[in-house]
């Protein structure tokens, strides 16, 4: 067994949490470049520039890209060959996101449902853990905003609906979000598996690098397929009209039950913050 | 539609001032404006409807929905782009009865604050929503004037230079979102 001690845990979600939100990923820099060279709206184009420069002076001042730094969600992936020592694994990844929303002047988004009464941390955090073979400890640390969360969508669809149906339930939650979730978006797609398992692949296919192509072929000619559909809508940057509504979609795909076709759509804002830890 | 060069927009906003803007015109604001999301709104119109005294006067005044993040030392404020104006539609038609001009927000707005827009004489404008570092950097004095307790949601008057905003609804009933979508859609 080898033993990774949560103090470990706690320090590197912490720093990992302040860098999500401080510095954009290179990948999402390279998406917003090349958004910026295809834009034929001028105040499109000007918006994706005005991102780039945001991003830059996020890292240069020190302070976050956007000011909703999110319900902090993280993705885990443990070893069964790990030993967690000095105390309880999901605590500590609390404790790093705590200490994190703290120490980098984040912001704390989450609040009781309806008092709305912040709980003053960004906690409780949201984990999602798979055992896994070998001797690491993987995580993503995840910080979503609610703007485009709010927009996402599940779909229980009949199996007759097939992809024709999921296309249509897809461009119909993008054209109805419009301006809403902070495009240009990146669209999340979880199909097969059940209620929940959908959402968890949609989410999970979103910590893909943006513009790299899926390995699977059947799943990148979809991506390839819904995007250019996607960009047709004219939303564009902001929603004030152009052709870069979505910069990517990703997909996750799975088998289901034969009564069903599960599919979800995860709205994620060109805020597109995941950091990767592997200890 | 518009012209494309900017608008140098000074606060308080005069009804005159606000009935020359166009869906479409690119503005600077600078002057003192108020921030207030969700949570505070509820609070305002809840201080409307019991016909009390509210903690800012609205006459003239433009409303910045957002909710910034922690100033770090030395810094006026942190992060501080707009966030989603729809969740404050249900309130917004009391304000702008009560004299609100403007409102910077993102996003699309109901009929009800549309028409509500149109009838009493004020403008929706959009900042770059997720560009949360540039917006802090026109925020030159930022101070709490009402429910502290609120947190990220309390309210602030900020003192802002040039803020950098898109008229979206004027007061003749255009939507730059609708228009916008309209000219770039591919059927």
């Amino acid at each position: 067994m080898r033993k990774i001690p949560v103090k470990k845990i706690i320090e590197a979600v912490k720093q990992e949490a302040i860098a999500a939100n401080l510095e954009l990923g290179e990948d999402m820099i390279q998406a917003l470049r090349r958004a910026s060279q295809l834009e034929e709206s001028d105040i499109g184009k000007d918006i994706l520039d005005r991102l780039l420069e945001n991003a830059e002076l996020a890292r240069a001042n020190g302070i976050p890209i956007c000011q909703d730094t999110g319900v902090a969600v993280i993705f885990a992936e443990l070893g069964q060959e790990v030993h967690i020592v000095g105390g309880d694994f999901v605590r500590a990844l609390e404790e790093g996101i705590r200490r994190g929303y703290k120490e980098g002047y984040l912001r704390k988004s989450i609040c009781h449902p309806f008092t709305r009464k912040n709980t003053g941390d960004n906690t409780p955090i949201i984990v999602h853990l798979d055992i896994v073979p070998g001797d690491q400890l993987r995580l993503w640390v995840v910080p979503k905003g609610g703007g485009s969360e709010n927009m996402s969508a599940l779909y229980m669809l009949p199996p007759s609906a097939g992809w024709d149906g999921i296309k249509e339930r897809v461009l119909d939650t993008v054209v109805k979000a419009g301006p809403n979730p902070c495009p240009p978006i990146v669209v999340g797609l979880g199909i097969g598996g059940n209620f929940e398992q959908c959402a968890l692949l949609a989410k999970k296919a979103l910590l893909r690098p943006v513009l790299e192509p899926n390995p699977d072929p059947e799943l990148r000619a979809m991506e390839e397929e819904l995007l250019e559909e996607i960009n047709k809508s004219g939303i564009g940057p902001q929603g004030l009209g152009g052709r870069v509504t979505c910069l990517a979609v990703q997909i996750k795909m799975m088998p289901c039950h034969i009564a069903s076709l599960p599919v979800a759509i995860n709205i994620q804002c060109h805020a597109n913050r995941h950091r990767e830890i592997v200890l | 539609m518009s012209s494309s060069e900017l608008i140098e927009l000074g606060t308080p906003l005069a009804t005159s001032e606000v009935e020359r803007l166009r869906a479409g015109d690119r503005v600077l604001i600078t002057g003192v404006i108020y921030t207030a999301r969700d949570a505070a709104h509820k609070r305002l119109a809840e201080l409307i409807e019991k016909g009390r005294e509210l903690p800012f006067p609205l006459e003239g005044q433009i409303i910045y929905y957002v909710g910034p993040s922690p100033a770090p030392p030395g810094r006026v404020i942190g992060a501080a782009g707009p966030t989603t104006s729809y969740r404050m539609d249900p309130y917004t038609p009391k304000l702008l009865e009560k004299g609100l001009k403007g409102m910077i927000g993102k996003g699309k707005r109901s009929q009800e604050v549309r028409e509500a827009m149109v009838r009493y004489k004020a403008i929706y404008m959009a900042a770059i929503g997720g560009a949360g570092a540039l917006m802090s950097t026109v925020i030159k004095k930022a101070e709490i004037v009402a429910y502290e307790d609120l947190g990220p949601e309390a309210i602030r008057r900020l003192y802002v230079e040039r803020l950098p905003a898109i008229v979206v609804n004027d007061t003749t009933g255009n939507d730059l979102y609708e228009e916008g979508k309209k000219r770039y859609q591919i059927i």
